[in-house]
């Protein structure tokens, strides 16, 4: 076994069968008897997989699809005839034939006696969470009938909230010890902030040195929130101050909607996954009071634009002028969770990122200065609040260099589950809403921008643009109906190869940057695109050894399992279907717009003409989109 | 080395301490072919000396069997059970028994590799052990071509870190492999999935103690001594309100009340057998046998006389479990909590009858639903005690919310 794979601890990770002692091996099917019913499952299946394919309810706490087994939570357990003790079904593979029961009387009181011993550990009231109705602790207490805490009920708090960071709150009260957390950042994010220390009673999640969230190597994906069963980890809650801003008759209330709270906003309100409500949700938004409502696909467009510009330079400036300081593959920058995982554990790459700021960014900037001048308002007055399915997003408006309009150019991020509480708040049903556009000048956005929203989508976006750009041909000769699907797919590593069998005239746009095209010619483009920080490390590690990935030309990087769909502000849960189904409703409305590909945005075109003059990467929008990153390192003081 | 515990020696029995010589059981264990000595360990009826009284041949068999390139061979000398010291006296006075042990079953599994998991307080034993595996070495009993065999076999030595859960054989692993000291799920076992992901044995001292005698003197000898179902000796430690506590090898399947004649115990109300974990046997099932079949044990054997306290003991017992749970699993970690508050309701006569029945429930629950031994076994003694001193606990004073 590789030191690699030993990081987690072996409790905490999938099974290795060995079939040594028993007859049956891998790939075979054994009959087993569930509650007197004869079932048939694959050698190795889990008694919990085998109990909920058969429509067997089990319930679950520690248990969570995304994560590797714990078998910690005990909820779970099950009586198998012939072995003295219960057993957890999540953690107990099927490798003979054996007789399961899962309700019998030792059974459900061993399940009721651990809900009620982690009830009478958790401190706080279920009213003043952020989790009341969104709760297994919560739920279980109802399924298994809890009516008194038989023993006992905590009355005072152990644990101090840790507000310190941007993006997480922790409350230590609230946490049941499911470490899913835990196995989230070190297993699923490879981050590994968290950990359990202390021992027994005194057992509580913790982070290095136990220091507060925002002085360690948080990248603030926000991950553990969308797997804590319980309220004790949750977003860092600007709605109040949003609200004041909106009740301010002072103020100019913008909003700024990404891509993907739109493909998950229905689930708050008890719809299925994979529906998209943009046109419900502008109406929602503007009946909360928020005086404009702006797409930020918008600016993912001008993103494409900025980010693409910058990936010819470098590959001129590398491939024709030979310079060897150009930094390759160039990577995305659009996720502030991976731009802080680079900065905390490989800061010597940091000059491969691209200088462009993220659309949220590059929106805010706009508002506070193009749209202030537009429409005559003092930038002052104005509040950006960004609608955003991440929780790092929180923590990248805040960052100092985040202030090019002169102003904090994005004053708030909120998560899509913290709008759904302020339009539930406001007595809306959003499903039940209106359709209404976005305004302009920052309504019409390309399907580009907004399949930035699933993993592949900036790379889809950047590639319909440069193809287009650099062969002088519609990108739809190369790829059916513009969908460029080497890219898409919730693998998390996918690598690409582009040739480039043709060159075109250079368009207007670029022609004070590059004479002609002629060196790119039967060049093949390299790409990949990466999702999660697990297997960004897995990347970087290639590229750190001169794998076949440091010869990309572009790399994709987003923090988050799925990209931003299956971000740390999305609905609870998140699962790998519920990301499916989310990006199933991304892809189906980028394929319904008039206008798919970034360069082809009228008012992108437009925002060139009229204000960022000296075109994509120029004087202007260097000023305003680019910024710069810090070499944080994995040592804080 | 001179040891202080010499004199704990208090009955040296015919089995383990029968007369060896060093260097004679890899000797014959190296002439013998594999199934021979796993047949031969199998006759003996050789079980867990831990206290779980796992089948030593069957463990070995598993692990023989894994498919693996590396395997290991782990000596679980994390002696931690409250009131158990005969693995100390073992690995000072008889560190060839222990030592030659691990490189039978290594030679027996196909491992190359033993890992002494030592107990942390007995870091000072760890010099003298290492210049006995270093002199082993010079007489070729270890490292390459151990007796111009193809053989090899190397042993290191590993401190704990004071955890109790670390006696648990998996999470023992986790420790040697430098995590957090938490049990893990089983199934896989270590037999297939242990130190590394490799197959691996895990034997308590004592167990591998015997195994050269075994090997030396056949299965049929060993089976001799003991009872059917609990074969050979056992090393016994026995503490508290008596005139002899020591260490003691006597046969499975004597009585306790053989056992406190032997120890000169005068007054005896209540023995707890087994540590912390264990149960406590009151006066008049005194007649109950030390062995597998009844009484199952590590070889704790706490005696307590009329003067105790038995509130007193239980309470301790439990605050030892609240500490030592790893905090892994939820029976453990907060239902231990709670058979301590239960215990000190009772202290205080402020508990009801009602709830400490609700908690003997909860014990049970804990007994079958926790992830290892350790909470498995911890609510052995509030039940156990509760059950057998009825009649002291609840006496006057200690009534209870309900009767007054």
């Amino acid at each position: 076994m590789k030191k690699d794979e030993l990081r987690t601890p072996v409790s905490q990770r999938p099974h290795v069968i060995e079939s040594t002692h028993v007859e049956k091996g891998i790939g075979e099917n054994v009959s087993v008897f569930i509650n007197d019913k004869k079932i048939t499952v694959p050698f190795g299946t889990s008694i919990l997989d085998a109990c909920r394919e058969n429509q067997i309810h089990v319930p679950t706490l520690c248990h969570h699809p995304d994560l590797c087994i714990a078998g910690t939570c005990r909820i779970c357990v099950v009586e198998v005839e012939g072995m003295r003790t219960l057993q957890t079904s999540c953690s107990f593979p099927i490798t003979a034939p054996i007789k399961i029961h899962t309700s019998t009387p030792m059974v459900r009181k061993a399940r009721r006696h651990i809900v009620d011993l982690l009830l009478s550990e958790h401190y706080g009231e279920c009213y003043t969470c952020v989790r009341n109705n969104n709760c297994e602790l919560q739920s279980l207490a109802k399924e298994y009938g809890v009516d008194e805490y038989m023993f006992g009920h905590v009355t005072e708090s152990r644990y101090k909230v840790d507000k310190s960071s941007y993006s997480v709150v922790r409350d230590m009260d609230k946490c049941i010890l499911c470490k899913r957390c835990v196995r989230t950042c070190i297993d699923l994010q490879e981050v590994g902030v968290l950990e359990a220390i202390d021992r027994g009673y005194e057992t509580h999640i913790s982070t290095f040195m136990e220091k507060p969230l925002a002085d360690v190597i948080c990248i603030n994906c926000g991950q553990c929130i969308n797997r804590c069963p319980t309220g004790a980890l949750k977003a860092n809650d600007p709605s109040d101050e949003i609200w004041e801003a909106i009740d301010d008759p002072t103020k100019h209330v913008v909003m700024q909607t990404a891509p993907s709270p739109r493909a998950a906003i229905g689930e708050m309100f008890g719809q299925e996954p994979g529906k998209s409500f943009t046109g419900e949700m502008n109406t929602a938004l503007r009946r909360i009071g928020f005086d404009k409502v702006f797409d930020t696909n918008f600016t993912a467009d001008l993103t494409i634009m900025e980010e693409g510009t910058e990936l010819i330079k470098r590959l001129y400036s590398a491939l024709v002028k030979k310079d060897k300081s150009v930094a390759l593959p160039q990577f995305t920058s659009c996720s502030p969770g991976w731009v802080k995982y680079l900065e905390h554990f490989y800061p010597d790459y940091i000059p491969n990122l691209s200088s462009a700021k993220s659309p949220q960014q590059m929106f805010g900037a706009l508002i506070k200065t193009f749209y202030a001048q537009e429409e005559g308002i003092d930038p002052k007055d104005i509040v950006c609040v960004a609608l955003m399915p991440c929780a790092a997003k929180k923590f990248e408006c805040n960052r100092p260099e985040m202030n090019s309009s002169g102003f904090k150019d994005v004053d708030y991020g909120l998560t899509t589950r913290e709008m759904g509480k302020m339009i539930m708040e406001a007595g809306i049903l959003l499903p039940e809403m209106p359709q209404s556009h976005f305004d302009n000048p920052f309504g019409d956005a390309s399907g580009a921008g907004l399949i930035f929203g699933a993993t592949g989508g900036v790379m889809e976006a950047a590639l319909r643009t440069v193809l287009e750009l650099v062969t002088g041909e519609k990108v739809e000769n190369f790829f059916d109906r513009a969908n460029i699907t080497p890219v898409r797919g919730f693998e998390g590593i996918k690598y690409a190869e582009v040739p480039v069998t043709k060159v075109g005239p250079v368009p207007e746009i670029l022609k004070n940057l590059i004479p002609n095209w002629d060196w790119l010619k039967d060049a093949t483009l390299k790409v990949a695109v990466v999702h999660g920080t697990a297997n960004a490390k897995k990347v970087m590690e290639d590229i750190k050894a001169g794998g076949k990935f440091s010869e990309c030309h572009f790399i994709e990087f987003m923090a988050c399992p799925g990209g931003c769909l299956g971000g740390g502000g999305q609905p609870i849960p998140t699962t790998e279907e519920i990301r499916k189904k989310r990006a199933q409703a991304i892809y189906s409305e980028d394929e319904s717009l008039p206008v798919r590909k970034s360069h082809e945005n009228e008012h992108v075109v437009s925002l060139y003409d009229k204000f960022l003059t000296d075109g994509p990467c120029g004087e202007i929008s260097h000023k305003l989109l680019h910024t710069h990153y810090i070499k944080r390192g994995k040592f804080i003081v | 080395m001179e040891v202080m515990t010499e004199k704990k020696i208090e009955r040296k029995g015919p089995v383990l301490f029968s007369p060896y010589k060093r260097g004679e059981g890899i000797k014959a264990a190296l002439k013998l072919k594999r199934n021979d000595i796993l047949f031969e360990v199998k006759e003996a009826g050789l079980k867990g000396r831990g206290g779980a009284g796992f089948p030593t041949s069957a463990k070995w068999m598993l692990t023989a069997a894994a498919k693996s390139d590396k395997k290991y061979i782990v000596c679980n000398a994390d002696e931690g059970e409250p009131g158990t010291f005969k693995d100390r006296v073992l690995l000072l006075e008889y560190p060839e028994l222990v030592f030659e042990g691990m490189v039978i079953a290594g030679y027996t599994v196909g491992s190359d590799q033993g890992i002494v998991y030592l107990r942390g307080e007995y870091e000072y034993m760890l010099s003298s052990l290492e210049d006995y595996l270093k002199e082993m070495k010079k007489d070729n009993l270890l490292g390459d071509k151990i007796l111009g065999t193809d053989f090899n076999f190397n042993i290191n030595i590993h401190l704990g870190s004071g955890a109790y859960v670390c006696g648990e054989e998996t999470a023992l692993i986790e420790s040697l492999e430098g995590h957090r000291g938490e049990p893990r799920n089983r199934p896989p076992y270590p037999v297939n999935t242990g130190f590394m992901g490799c197959p691996t044995v895990v034997n308590n001292v004592e167990t591998l103690s015997s195994v050269p005698h075994i090997i030396t003197k056949s299965g049929e000898w060993f089976k001799k001594h003991g009872t059917d179902k609990s074969t050979g000796s056992k090393l016994f430690s026995v503490s508290g309100d008596c005139n002899k506590p020591g260490v003691y090898e006597l046969p499975w399947g004597t009585t306790i009340k053989e056992l406190l004649k032997l120890v000169e115990a005068k007054d005896t109300k209540a023995v707890q057998v087994g540590g912390a974990s264990g149960v406590c046997v009151p006066v008049n099932q005194f007649d109950r046998k030390l062995g597998f079949e009844d009484l199952a044990t590590g070889g704790s054997i706490m005696i307590f006389n009329k003067k105790r306290d038995m509130l007193k003991v239980l309470k301790n017992f439990m605050e030892f479990f609240v500490e030592e749970s790893c905090g892994q699993c939820t029976p453990c970690r907060i239902g231990n909590v709670k058979l301590l508050e239960g215990t000190e309701m009772i202290e205080k006569g402020t508990h009801t009858f009602k709830y400490i029945n609700t908690l003997k429930e909860l014990g049970k629950t804990m007994q079958v639903a926790s992830k290892c031994g350790l909470g498995q076994s911890s609510p052995n003694s509030f039940i156990s005690i509760l059950d057998n001193f009825k009649e002291e606990i609840f006496s006057s004073g200690r009534n209870g919310g309900d009767k007054k």
